[in-house]
Formats: structure tokens, C-alpha cells, sequence
């Protein structure tokens, strides 16, 4: 750099080498900073893609795609509700079992554990969330759906199916597969994403900060409620957000076990279908027109969703751990 | 502590209460997450295992209906996408890596691609397939191996660029600055000092990248798709684990049912394995 140049008395040589390196440094730069943002062409041209395959559908449709229900292969009807409201039923239901659970572990790992369990608890929680999807896709389709519809469905339609009004929601016949099963199975999938996230947004809080919660007579409880969560708030909903841009995005978990069926159904019983799903079961086999423009749309659709959830999580985590520099 | 007299008895025991509720709640919480893995685990050992044998690395997968059969194109197409997407990702997420964190600290580019990688991490990974179909396979009017690749490296990139910036910031700034006070252009302290500091650091990120495009199935699905026989043409439609396994599981025939259970416990085996040795890689490093 500079250093080479500002030598009281450079020789021609140095001067050469110093120019040559000059230009290496700005090759080095240049080379680095394709690279860096060739990531961005990428996501943007992953969007523009998207836009320019779903246009037709867009342009025959218009936004009304998103509130018809209908989906007619044959006739060249196409809405995208069912699909949409398949996602999002099935990442709903998989937050609200996902993230009491993973709040319990992420506790667990933090405040309770005893020191050698710490290490091996944590790196079967980190394993759990690296096990490919679709290995709990078929261990949702063979295993789970069938104790699932002979002994949780009976039980879930004989006592919360026979509240008035909200029953509805538990009725039908006991498939196994269909919205619920699905979003069980992605619970279980995102509870180690979940629950990581939040185990390190729980480790960074001060200790001095609970122990003097603790040396003022705090319970274990307390200090979790009182002092741990309110100061890794921002973190945990980041967590959170992070575990449901997973959820409406999965495709294998969910495929296996969702039934593909085009229906719009009350029951969370009745088999359903995701835009993920949508997408595996019919895109390869698509005619092109309507129908596969019709499946970029939804894939648009999913990709912006997400992209919003992720994005907000990340401003999320990134606020923690702004907050974190400035207090340790 | 026996002398305090202001102690509310009632207050006292609702705290305490409360306090046991919590952790009980916490505790069965963690034991359920366990169960869940080791249910998980357990029938996917029970059910390979029991169909795991030699034939599934010496056969090629069955035709409908026929009996036997192994898997041996589809492992030794897996191998082949996730092999070239490692070359292909390497470099390009080694690279970027470099930029964010040599230059990264006060250039716009650098907070947007930061962004951009960390939202592409979690990027639902049905819709890069769908991106690199309308890229390529519509292009080229075939499915082909290559596609799977750069599918899967849209996938690795992120995650290599990630784990590589942030172990190049964990080398001291001291040792930089030692390599540029002996008039070392910057380039070569990238190459020769941050970045051979921080090998096992970024070894792990690659590791971490393989293991996760390892399991991945949506994005093949519209790429590679899937062959019936053994091929090694990357140019041509490639047979791979996850893709069989999906087929395979959703069909009616049993022993290809079999070989779906199979091949996911090859999978698992793979992604847990890489998943340790990563971690092993890295806890060297910490150490040493």
C-alpha cells in the first residue's frame, strides 16, 4: 500500500512493485466484490424471473388470483386462496406448538441444566434442526399420520370438536394426513430452529443482570420472565420470525403429509395443500400457459411473503445484537 | 434468613408456585423435544437398517413393478451434484466472504449483500428450483445435472459466504496490521494471513453448506429430476437420493417404499456425519 511508497527515498524498483501491487490490490478488490454481489444479482434476479414467468397469469387473472378459489387444470380456472390459506394455516398452527415448546428448551438449556448436559442437550437440539426434511416428510407420512388419525383425532373431536361454534375446526373424518397433521409435523420441524435462536439470544444476557434479580430473592422464574425476557424480546420474536419464514416455505415436510387435496375445508381434519406443495406436485408436469404461470404466481407469492418475514426477523436480531455492543 | 419476620406466607408459597409450574413446564418441554428426536431417529434406523444391505450400492433403482434393486445411481448422482456444487460454491462463497469482511465494514454494497445472504440462507428453496427451471431448463429445453448444481449452489453460496465472513473477523486485527506494517499488499494478507488463520473456521462453513444441500429436495426436483439408470452424464436428466426418495415413498410398491427408508437413513447418516465433523473441525481450531 501507502507504506511502500512514503519511504523517504524509493527507488525505481520499489516504485515498480508498489505499482504492481497497486494494481493487484485493485484486482483483488474488484474480483472480491463480483463475487459479493453476485449474491445480489442473484436474489434479484430470482424476482425478476419470477415476475417476468407468472406476468401472463397476472396480466389474465389480476389480483383477484389471490382471492378465487377455484383450481381447474382442465378448464383453465386458476385462484391461488386454497394454496395461500394452506400455507398459512399450516406454519400458524406449527408457531403456536413450536414456540411455547422451544421457549421451555431454550429455558431449560439456559437456567436450569445442569453443566454437563449443557454441551450434549444443545448439540442434539443444533442436530435435530440440520436432519433434512424430508426425512420428517416420510416419518410423518408412515408413522405419525396413522397413530395420529387412531388416537389424537378421536380424542381431539370427542372434547374440543364438541365446542360450539370453534368444533368445527375438529370435525370430519380421522385421515391422519390433512392441515393439522401437516402442521404438526412442521412444528416439530422448526422447534430447533426456534429453540437455538432463542437458547443464544438468552445467553447474552448480562449476568450481573440476573444476578441481582437473584440476590433481591428472585425465583428461577422470575428472573426468566422478568428480567431474561424483557431485555431478549427483540431477539425471540427475530427467532420466532426466523422459525415461520422456514415454515411457509417447506415443501417436503409438508407435501408428504398435507393430502394435495384443492380443497377449502373448515375442518383442520380435511386434507389441504400449500403453495410449496402445489408447486412439488404440479410444476413438472405443467402445460405451459395458464397453468404454469399461474404456479410461478404462487412461487412469486411465497418468495415475497417470506422475504418480508425474513427480512423483519433479521432487523429483529440485528437490533439485539446492536444492543449488545452497546451494553457489554 | 430465619430471622426475617415480613415474609407474606401466602405470597411466599404462590411465588414458589409459580416458579415450580414454570420449570416443570421448561423441563417436559425439553424431554419432549427429545422424545421427538430420538422417535425420530429410531424409526428411521429400525426401518434402514432393515433394508439396508449391499445390493442398494451395487444395483441401480428398479423398474415399476420389479423386484430387488439398490440405489447405486442415485447415491453416485447425489455424489456428483453435491461434488460440482462444492467446487462451484467454494470459490464464489470464499470470495464474496472476503469482500464482506476485509472491505465490508463501511461500503453500502457490502450492508445490502449482508442482508441479502442472511435472507437467502432461509429462502424457501422450492422457488430457487423454480428460478433456475425458468434459467436453464427452459432454456435448454432438458433437465440436466448441471441445473441441480446451480440450484444447489444457490443454496450453498449463502451459507459459505456467511460462515466465512464472520470466522475472518474473529482473526485479530493485530495480526493484519503486523502483515501491512512489513508493506504486504492487501491481497496478499487476505490470502496468505486472515484467510490461512481462519482455515478451519471457514473448512467448517463448507462442511456446513455441504451438509445442507446434501438433504435438499425441492430444488431438485425441477432440475436434476431423476434418471431410472446409471448415469454420469451431468449434461442429462441425473438420479439422486432425495428426489428417489420422494418417488419412491410416495408409491404404491413396497420394496421401493424399502428403498426410500434406505436411502433416507444414507442421507441422514451423511447430513449428521458432516454436521459432527464440522463441529469437530471447529473445536480443533478453538483449541489449538
Amino acid at each position: 500500500m501507502d507504506i511502500t511508497q512514503s519511504a523517504s527515498m524509493p527507488t525505481p524498483q520499489a516504485l515498480r512493485v508498489a505499482k504492481l501491487q497497486r494494481v493487484q490490490d485493485f484486482l483483488f478488490h474488484a474480483i472480491t466484490q463480483f463475487f459479493a454481489i453476485s449474491v445480489l444479482i442473484a436474489l434479484l434476479g430470482i424476482i425478476i424471473s419470477l415476475l417476468i414467468n407468472a406476468w401472463p397469469a397476472l396480466h389474465t387473472f389480476g389480483p383477484s388470483f389471490f382471492f378465487t378459489q377455484e383450481w381447474d387444470v382442465v378448464n383453465g380456472e386458476f385462484g391461488g386462496l386454497i394454496a395461500i390459506y394452506g400455507t398459512l394455516a399450516t406454519s400458524i398452527i406449527a408457531l403456536l406448538i413450536a414456540v411455547p415448546l422451544s421457549f421451555g428448551i431454550a429455558v431449560f438449556l439456559t437456567e436450569l441444566c445442569p453443566g454437563y448436559l449443557r454441551r450434549p442437550l444443545g448439540t442434539a437440539v443444533e442436530l435435530l434442526a440440520a436432519v433434512p426434511s424430508i426425512i420428517y416428510g416420510m416419518f410423518g407420512l408412515f408413522i405419525f399420520a396413522p397413530l395420529f388419525a387412531e388416537y389424537v383425532q378421536p380424542a381431539l373431536a370427542a372434547t374440543l370438536g364438541q365446542i360450539p361454534g370453534f368444533g368445527i375446526l375438529f370435525s370430519g373424518a380421522f385421515n391422519g394426513i390433512g392441515i393439522l397433521c401437516a402442521g404438526l409435523i412442521l412444528a416439530m420441524m422448526i422447534l430447533p430452529f426456534i429453540a437455538s435462536v432463542m437458547r443464544d439470544v438468552f445467553e447474552i444476557v448480562p449476568p450481573v443482570l440476573k444476578e441481582s434479580a437473584y440476590g433481591i430473592g428472585c425465583t428461577t422464574w422470575e428472573v426468566v420472565r422478568n428480567v431474561v425476557l424483557p431485555y431478549t424480546k427483540a431477539g425471540v420474536i427475530g427467532g420466532v420470525m426466523l422459525g415461520l419464514g422456514r415454515a411457509l416455505g417447506e415443501t417436503m415436510a409438508v407435501t408428504f403429509v398435507i393430502g394435495n387435496a384443492h380443497r377449502l375445508s373448515p375442518s383442520l381434519f380435511a386434507p389441504g395443500t400449500s403453495i410449496a406443495s402445489t408447486l412439488a406436485n404440479e410444476f413438472g408436469e405443467a402445460e405451459a400457459g395458464n397453468h404454469l404461470s399461474s404456479l410461478y404466481l404462487l412461487g412469486l407469492a411465497l418468495f415475497l411473503i417470506t422475504f418480508i418475514v425474513l427480512a423483519w426477523a433479521k432487523w429483529m436480531l440485528n437490533n439485539m445484537e446492536k444492543k449488545q455492543g452497546l451494553k457489554t | 434468613m430465619n430471622k426475617t419476620t415480613n415474609i407474606d406466607p401466602a405470597l411466599f408459597s404462590k411465588r414458589k408456585r409459580a416458579n415450580k409450574i414454570g420449570l416443570t413446564l421448561s423441563m417436559s418441554a425439553m424431554v419432549l423435544g427429545m422424545i421427538f428426536l430420538l422417535w425420530i431417529l429410531g424409526v428411521l434406523f429400525y426401518k434402514g437398517f432393515s433394508s439396508l444391505d449391499l445390493t442398494i450400492f451395487t444395483h441401480s433403482t428398479p423398474a415399476p413393478g420389479s423386484e430387488g434393486g439398490g440405489l447405486a445411481n442415485a447415491i453416485v448422482g447425489s455424489l456428483m451434484l453435491v461434488g460440482c456444487c462444492t467446487l462451484l460454491s467454494t470459490p464464489v462463497g470464499v470470495l464474496a466472504g472476503l469482500y464482506l469482511s476485509e472491505y465490508g465494514d463501511r461500503s453500502r454494497i457490502a450492508s445490502v449483500t449482508r442482508f441479502v445472504t442472511d435472507i437467502m440462507l432461509s429462502a424457501p428453496s422450492i422457488v430457487i428450483g423454480l428460478f433456475v427451471y425458468a434459467l436453464v431448463v427452459a432454456q435448454v429445453r432438458h433437465f440436466s445435472g448441471w441445473a441441480g448444481t446451480i440450484a444447489l449452489a444457490l443454496i450453498a453460496v449463502p451459507v459459505v459466504v456467511r460462515t466465512t465472513e464472520n470466522m475472518l473477523r474473529l482473526v485479530p486485527g493485530s495480526l493484519r496490521e503486523a502483515a501491512y506494517a512489513l508493506g504486504t499488499p492487501k491481497w496478499k494478507v487476505a490470502f496468505m494471513i486472515t484467510l490461512r488463520a481462519a482455515q478451519s473456521g471457514v473448512m467448517t462453513g463448507i462442511l456446513l453448506a455441504l451438509a445442507r444441500i446434501s438433504g435438499e429436495t425441492a430444488p431438485l426436483l425441477f432440475t436434476a429430476l431423476n434418471n431410472q439408470f446409471f448415469s454420469t452424464n451431468m449434461n442429462a436428466p441425473m438420479a439422486n437420493l432425495p428426489v428417489v426418495i420422494f418417488q419412491f415413498a410416495m408409491s404404491p410398491y413396497e420394496n421401493w417404499v424399502d428403498l426410500a427408508w434406505g436411502g433416507a437413513l444414507l442421507i441422514t447418516i451423511a447430513v449428521l456425519g458432516l454436521n459432527i465433523l464440522a463441529r469437530v473441525v471447529f473445536r480443533e481450531k478453538v483449541q489449538g
